[in-house]
């Protein structure tokens, strides 16, 4: 996926000023929020929960490369291929080479975020093999010209009712609907033949199993069992770090993942694919491939950024943020939105690619209270900001007077001379009214509000005078 | 007891009166009072911004000035959170000055915890005398537990009628240079909180975090409202408003 993340602040100022993104922003938060707070309730121990989910992430990244080697095991005697990928690139590569193998035509896809960090999409196209999209989500978008995904548990919830149906009107070319049963329907049957005469399958993978070699899926549509078992040929593409030792770690992870990601107790589906289909069975692919994906991730093992390998990509994060509440997904410019996508874009894609996503939070840590793998969101985004000034990548202004606010507050003397000038100058500025509207020294302040004005002397002024008052 | 009262940079600079309402709140509960004259900054700002070297000798600072109290207390959640979780860890590298912030972590409140908890306060000097609803600021809520305190203490105050917001908890925008480096971002968020605050009629707006409050207000008065109030807790309490 290109990536836009350098632009931030543009992509920010263009979402600020989209009445229609505003609207459907506000609506979708009280749905993500509430239902989760409600959800959370039905666990006796929900911070007992989440510390144990934190202890079996840790667990399984303290010695991720032996649980990695159990799983390449146990697949491969359930008769899958496991493949590994350093990057993008070689996913696309792995995938184009499958194809070719099994004359593949047509790909059916579930939802996978890899898939989008790849950019497979148009690879596939290129290598002349048509993707179909069948979550209905990326289906909307895919038939939507490729629009990019604005979050990764729902990539069009930035999208209005009104918006789909007249997309579905202008794609498929039948007459506008606004029933979403209608809608849905319309989309089944524009799919129906996609999954039937598809070649392959591909899909994500919430979790893979070390001691039995399965994947996991969280799915609410039934479109993952289709692409998982009538094509020919599932390929599975997931990160490293979703690997977990045991069946019962992922039944611990699943009491939090539903309910963190969507407020549900349990998604819909909720499916173990194990192994190719063998003889004494009516479904399943013929041939099974895992490509376990890189891109970034090994670096990240042993580095002080890996709690944010326990990501179980819920998204409560961003749905609690007040930031992605505002803006929403797109303007964080890469696969990743809210604080999992300020921490994961720069350390993926390069700390110098995404300068403004670490900075572009109020580090009020709601995503570090939801998270259900107690991942410090941020601490990690403090660590990267302390990167960019090891770094030099700040702007020299910035540093320069941070450095001088900083030389000035550890000199008590010249700081209580610099203050009572500050405030001075700032009451001037306000001219006796109770509030300054432009403020030259912070610009992007009063853009949006006004600045209150200060009572005009410093506490240690007027404290000093009422001693000596005291004194006489 | 003695206590150190740590006034905050920006109490310092924008809103002195809340300083003294503070001292007034503690002189009330029976404290020795004591305001190092030398004391600037928490080190905060140095610390969110990603420079380690500057808020680690601010820290210092900070530690050598308030150590020798019996308890320091701070009218700010954000600062006392600070001082509080966060100086052990920016000076783990030298053990030393470590095991003195760690020593002066568990005496450092946030004003409303102090006076409910440590001072146990039965009287308040206070008089207001209208509806309140409270914003919860981050720091103080989620690091230090701030949330039933505030309003326990406002609620002993017989005119004072408490009038809770739809997401008293939600940020509202300021986080400190967020703030003017994302200011667009800011405002828009700003603007929700000052929504939910107005959909309770409340006459004041009060919260125990100055950045917070000079954001909210900020924003009402950018946004047409001239009369609803916006105010500190320690105002409130002390009865200088």
């Amino acid at each position: 996926m290109q990536a836009r993340s350098r632009r931030f602040k543009a992509n920010a100022a263009a979402a600020l000023a989209n009445p229609v993104l505003q609207a459907n922003l506000r609506t979708s938060k009280g749905k993500f929020v509430d239902k989760r707070a409600t959800a959370i309730l039905e666990l006796d121990d929900f911070e007992g929960t989440r510390e144990a989910a934190r202890q079996v992430r840790d667990h399984v990244l303290k010695d991720l490369d032996l649980w990695l080697e159990r799983f390449e095991t146990t697949a491969t005697a359930r008769g899958a291929s496991v493949l590994w990928a350093k990057d993008g690139a070689e996913i696309c590569r792995h995938v184009a080479d499958i194809a070719r193998r099994h004359s593949v035509k047509k790909v059916v896809k579930s939802k996978s975020m890899l898939s989008e960090e790849a950019g497979l999409n148009q690879a596939l196209e290129a290598a002349g093999i048509q993707p179909v999209e069948t979550d209905l989500g990326e289906y909307i978008l895919q038939i939507n010209d490729n629009e990019p995904p604005s979050h990764i548990i729902a990539p069009v919830v930035h999208k209005s009712l009104d918006e789909v149906a007249d997309l579905f009107e202008r794609a498929h070319k039948k007459p506008r609907k606004t029933d979403i049963a209608e809608l849905t329907r319309e989309a089944r049957e524009a799919l129906r033949g996609h999954f039937l005469s598809a070649d392959m399958g591909i899909s994500g993978g919430n979790f893979l199993i070390a001691e039995t070699g399965s994947v996991a899926l969280v799915t609410n549509e039934g479109n993952g069992r289709m692409v998982t078992t009538l094509p020919r040929v599932h390929v599975v593409i997931t990160g490293v770090e979703k690997v977990v030792p045991t069946l019962d770690d992922l039944s611990m992870l699943m009491r939090l993942l539903p309910r963190s990601a969507t407020g549900q107790s349990i998604s819909n589906y909720v499916s173990l694919l194990t192994g190719v289909k063998q003889r004494d069975e009516a479904d399943g692919p013929e041939h099974l491939y895992f490509i376990l994906v890189d891109n970034g991730r090994a670096d990240l093992v042993g580095s002080e950024f890996q709690d944010m390998l326990r990501c179980i990509r819920c998204g409560a994060c961003m749905n609690h943020c007040p930031v992605y509440q505002t803006i929403g997904g797109h303007a964080y410019g890469w696969v990743y939105p809210g604080p999992m996508g300020s921490v994961l874009t720069p350390l993926y894609l390069g700390i110098d690619q995404a300068i403004d996503l670490p900075q572009a939070a109020t580090l009020c840590d709601q995503c570090g209270v939801v998270c259900p793998v107690k991942i410090p969101l941020p601490g990690l985004l403090r660590r990267l900001r302390e990167k960019q000034m090891e770094k030099r990548l700040r702007p020299l202004m910035e540093r320069v007077a941070l450095k001088a606010w900083a030389w000035v507050a550890a000199r008590p003397r010249l700081y209580d001379l610099a203050t009572r000038i500050g405030v001075r100058y700032l009451a001037w500025l306000a001219g006796g009214r109770d509030r300054i509207g432009v403020l030259a020294a912070a610009p992007e302040w009063t853009l949006g509000r006004d600045f209150p004005a200060p009572e005009g002397r410093t506490f240690r002024e007027l404290y000093r005078q009422r001693s000596a008052t005291v004194a006489k | 007891m003695r206590v150190g009262l740590f006034v905050t940079c920006l109490v310092d600079l924008m809103r002195p009166r809340i300083g003294f309402a503070t001292l007034r709140l503690l002189e009330a509960a029976g404290c020795e009072v004591v305001i190092p004259a030398g004391q600037t900054c928490c080190g905060q700002p140095a610390f969110s911004a990603g420079d380690r070297v500057a808020a680690a000798a601010l820290a210092k600072k900070v530690i050598a000035e308030f150590e020798g109290f019996d308890y320091v207390v701070v009218p700010s959640g954000s600062c006392a959170d600070q001082i509080r979780n966060e100086y052990a860890g920016l000076l783990a590298a030298e053990s030393a000055w470590q095991a003195r912030a760690q020593a002066l972590s568990p005496r450092v409140f946030e004003l409303t915890d102090f006076l409910t908890r440590v001072a146990q306060v039965e009287q308040l000097p206070g008089t207001f005398r209208g509806s309140i609803t409270y914003h919860d600021s981050c720091g103080g809520l989620r690091h230090l537990g701030i949330k039933q305190q505030p309003r326990q203490l406002l609620a002993r105050l017989p005119g004072v009628e408490l009038r809770e917001m739809v997401g008293a908890e939600d940020c509202c925008g300021f986080g400190g240079a967020f703030s003017i480096k994302f200011g667009a971002i800011s405002a828009a968020i700003a603007e929700r909180k000052c929504d939910k605050a107005a959909a309770t009629g409340a006459d004041a707006i009060v919260g125990g975090d100055l950045g917070c409050l000079l954001n909210i207000e900020g924003k009402l008065r950018r946004l047409g409202d001239e009369t609803t109030r916006v105010l500190h807790v320690a105002e409130v309490l002390a009865g200088d408003c």
